[in-house]
């Protein structure tokens, strides 16, 4: 078991600083995921966790296994790229699919009013 | 500096379960299905990075795997589900 | 040579994330290899030709701009996330963006830009007229949004696709 407790400060250091501040943005992601009023506004927030919540956190993993085992940790750089590869795909057939059926219920296409 | 270091990895721990707590409430409330397949795609990211924290604190690089399994199940679970909200099937 | 890679990259880039996924071992680098010969074969039959690169210089500015925009826009939006509908009522709204890039890598690339910087989400794209259809989050000069989206990400993956 575990080994954070050998790491000297200058690497403990930016690892806490990319944890707080991936985790931090990520729940604020969460936190606009459910206070926003439209779809298309939510559609947004996502985005805060998978751009730099995600990269923040990744890197401060990176680091820390980096340092732990000795050699370069790859996995994190793998997830992040599945990540960022992913997650526009998802984006885009969720924005055609909301446009798609706001078309269908109402006559006007949605503006910035809340369709819900 | 370790304490400054747990300070983190705990705090981390907490802020991605509530995210997904936060993004389960939001598939709860819908209202309509884009909103629930968008929650899960959250969802499924705060988890994500949830493990890879859990996986720092308990220093065991196996839950990686877990991550990795997460992303891709995730990915092609809110695909689907997308391109069925769009055409009414998945596969065409 | 051409038949058996006919995606060079794709099959180098497999191959050594099968070795990083892995400890490195010859097994190892025979079996991954093998796997990113049978993908890139299987990849050459779902797209017929492969992508044209021109240039590689466009692409590494292309990064280092959109890492700085990630950031800046990370800020914005996490603001906004907190105090929503404070003193300053925030706009969103769909914006047209007609293209001139037509090369589905380069499209594909933008795409990827559009969804990493969060405020900005891709709608939907029509290859007839080569318009795109954005969700900004924040909109607050539809013009001024389109020159910036053109000069900043577009023309360098003109540059770099052509």
């Amino acid at each position: 078991m575990s080994a954070p407790e050998t790491m000297p400060w200058w690497i403990a250091l930016p690892v806490a600083a990319f944890l707080l501040l991936g985790s931090t943005l990520t729940l604020l992601g969460a936190l606009g995921l459910v206070r926003l009023k439209s779809f298309y506004d939510r559609l947004h927030a996502p985005a805060l966790g998978t751009s730099w919540g995600a990269a923040a956190i990744l890197i401060a993993s990176l680091l820390s296994w980096s340092w732990l085992q000795d050699r370069v940790f790859i996995h994190e750089l793998v997830i992040g790229i599945c990540v960022m590869v992913t997650t526009p795909v998802t984006m885009m057939l969720l924005g055609r699919a909301a446009l798609h059926r706001d078309r269908q219920d109402a006559p006007p296409p949605a503006r910035e009013t809340a369709q819900d | 500096m370790t304490t400054l270091l747990w300070f983190a990895l705990s705090y981390a721990q907490i802020a991605l379960a509530l995210a997904a707590c936060l993004a389960a409430l939001r598939i709860l409330l819908g209202p309509r299905a884009q909103d629930r397949v968008l929650a899960l795609e959250a969802l499924y990211v705060a988890t994500m990075l949830l493990f890879i924290v859990t996986g720092m604190r308990m220093g065991t690089p196996f839950l990686f795997e877990a991550a990795l399994v997460i992303a891709v199940a995730g990915f092609v679970s809110t695909v689907s589900a997308a391109k069925f909200l769009l055409r009414g099937e998945v596969i065409e | 040579m051409t038949r058996l890679f006919p995606h060079p990259l794709l099959t180098l880039a497999l191959t050594l994330m099968w070795l990083m996924l892995t400890r490195f071992s010859l097994g190892h680098l025979l079996l991954g290899a093998a796997v990113a010969i049978l993908a890139g074969l299987a990849f050459a039959r779902l797209e017929p030709q492969p992508p044209r690169l021109r240039a590689i210089w466009p692409l590494i500015r292309l990064a280092a701009v959109v890492s700085v925009d990630i950031l800046r826009s990370n800020w914005a939006v996490a603001l906004r996330m907190l105090h929503d509908g404070g003193a300053r009522p925030r706009r969103s709204g769909f914006v047209a963006i007609p293209l001139r890039l037509r090369d589905p890598v380069g499209l594909a690339l933008l795409a990827l830009v559009v969804a990493a910087i969060p405020g900005t989400v891709w709608i939907d794209y029509d290859p007839g007229t080569g318009v795109l259809l954005l969700h900004v989050f924040e909109l607050q000069d539809a013009e001024a949004l389109r020159a910036e989206i053109c000069a900043r990400y577009e023309t360098r993956l003109l540059e770099a696709f052509g």
